[in-house]
């Protein structure tokens, strides 16, 4: 994309500009969620917690401010081909990037909840699902910024580990609630963390699958390899 | 399921009035194959190749000198009237090569109309514009030529405009009513094709809308070209566009395809306005 030439309406290729700036800035704000959201739970830190929390609603006010400039575009400009597939792909990835930032305010507060319990649950497996769903992020929003399909797919395949991590934590949590029932509202709330970073991983595939049909015009299949079985699972004394 | 030639035969025997408008099938259908055009030295056209589905419309976008109005100009050999012009290869139009020096030119023109960027009425009344092609090739009764003008007025949406003042001149009427006029001229003598080049570059938009809706009506009956400057306009009223450079189709496609994903750069290049 970066060779192709540029506009001949220069305002129209400032505006392009501008959008794709705007993205990269809001994708920067929910890598920064989840960041803070993961450390505030691996660290036990309410004023991070916090922090995360209150961060929010500006990621929803940007999300508003570029819908807006996006259906100025639209309306404005009528994009055709792939500046079209660009500002189409903006309008849906805005909403993954809110989703992500609505995840991680929910960790952020759920991980106030968990400070307040005692007990010492292992969290390592949160830990590591964490860090991976902040690579996928990470290298999805460079996709986004780079206009990149190979990082775009990169992003679709490796979501599958996290799916596949999520199912060892549920299985994980569920042990510990069986084992002693102090434990369950603790691991009822590692369960929704659990959860949330699944989506947000959810969220970083369907950036990647937008960002793949922007640069290229072509759609991945819609047949993606998934993990998440934990919708079956079923507490077995086999499965122990 | 009739052809060209029953076509014919029919219309010498039965009054016009009974022949139902062109029901187009598949031979009559244009198809170019490796046409070269040339203005004097200059290779206008090289090696076209491209189909234009029956009842279906076709836009051809590019930039001025691309060739897309050379083409259009071929289609109905309108090229014939200058010296120095040649073409070379194959157009068929309902399986007849068009091109071919023995073919009757006023013939092909009855089936080949034509309407131009400006409207081009005549300075006649407005039921005599209409009747013009008609009386060339056909002999009507007062009574048929009569419900042949309601009826071409009719599908070119300006009958409910006109009706009280067909003996007016059409020079009267307004510019948006003027091509809807030509429109109606065109399809008066019942033809396969209708060329249209850019019809709407001198309408303000509301004249253009009802141009597009016309387009969109018409094209139940016959295969319309369109060649256009304006991109929306192509997306609106075409089921197929063609992007021609440097005398070249680059890309041929349908409207949706080269709107969202054009396969050849250029494409994507000319109709997003990054052209070099």
């Amino acid at each position: 994309m970066a060779e192709e030439a540029k506009h001949i309406v220069t305002s129209f290729e400032v505006d392009l500009k501008k959008l794709r700036d705007l993205i990269a800035g809001m994708g920067g704000l929910a890598e920064r969620a989840v960041a803070d959201a993961t450390a505030a739970l691996m660290e036990h830190d309410p004023d991070i917690a916090a922090s995360v929390v209150a961060a929010d609603p500006k990621i929803d006010a940007e999300e508003h401010k570029i819908e807006q400039f996006a259906v100025q575009l639209l309306a404005l400009r009528q994009p055709v081909a792939d500046d079209l597939r660009q500002v189409v792909a903006a309008l849906k990835v805005i909403t993954d990037l809110e989703r992500i930032g609505d995840y991680s305010a929910n960790i952020a507060k759920r991980s106030l909840v968990i400070n307040k319990l005692s007990g010492n649950l292992a969290l390592s497996g949160l830990g590591q699902m964490a860090r991976l769903v902040q690579q996928n992020l990470k290298t999805v929003i460079d996709a986004v910024g780079e206009a990149d399909p190979q990082k775009a797919i990169i992003v679709w395949r490796a979501d599958q580990m996290i799916d596949d991590l999520y199912n060892t934590i549920f299985r994980e949590l569920i042990t510990y609630m069986m084992e002693d029932a102090r434990n369950i509202t603790a691991c009822t709330h590692l369960l929704f963390i659990a959860k949330n970073l699944e989506r947000i991983g959810d969220h970083a595939t369907n950036i990647a699958e937008l960002t793949y049909y922007a640069v290229t015009g072509e759609s991945l299949p819609d047949f993606r390899p998934k993990g998440d079985q934990t919708s079956a699972y079923v507490h077995t004394e086999a499965s122990e | 399921m009739e052809n060209a030639s029953m076509n014919s035969m029919t219309e010498a025997v039965l009054p016009a009035s009974l022949i139902p408008p062109a029901q187009g099938d598949a031979t009559a259908r244009v198809s170019i194959k490796n046409l070269n055009f040339y203005y004097g030295a200059t290779h206008a056209l090289k090696n076209i190749n491209i189909d234009y589905a029956d009842k279906k419309t076709t836009a051809m976008i590019g930039p001025s000198g691309c060739g897309k109005s050379t083409l259009l100009r071929i289609l109905n050999r309108m090229y014939d009237l200058y010296p120095g012009q040649r073409a070379e290869g194959e157009v068929l139009i309902g399986g007849q090569n068009i091109i071919a020096p023995n073919v009757d030119l006023t013939q092909l023109r009855r089936k080949v109309g034509m309407v131009f960027q400006k409207p081009t009425p005549f300075p006649k009344s407005i039921y005599e514009n209409v009747v013009f092609g008609v009386r060339l090739h056909e002999k009507l009764s007062k009574a048929e030529m009569d419900e042949r003008v309601e009826w071409a007025l009719t599908r070119s949406a300006l009958w409910g405009e006109v009706k009280d003042r067909l003996n007016t001149s059409a020079i009267g009427l307004s510019g948006g009513q003027q091509q809807r006029l030509c429109i109606a001229r065109s399809i008066a003598v019942k033809p396969e094709v209708l060329l249209l080049d850019e019809p709407t570059s001198a309408l303000d938009p509301i004249s253009t809308l009802k141009i597009e809706e016309l387009v969109d009506e018409l094209k139940k009956d016959f295969t319309i070209i369109i060649v256009t400057h304006n991109m929306q306009q192509a997306g609106r009223c075409a089921d197929q566009v063609a992007f021609f450079y440097l005398g070249e189709l680059v890309e041929v496609g349908p409207s949706t395809q080269i709107f969202t994903a054009p396969r050849e750069r250029r494409t994507q290049e000319y109709i997003t306005g990054r052209f070099g």
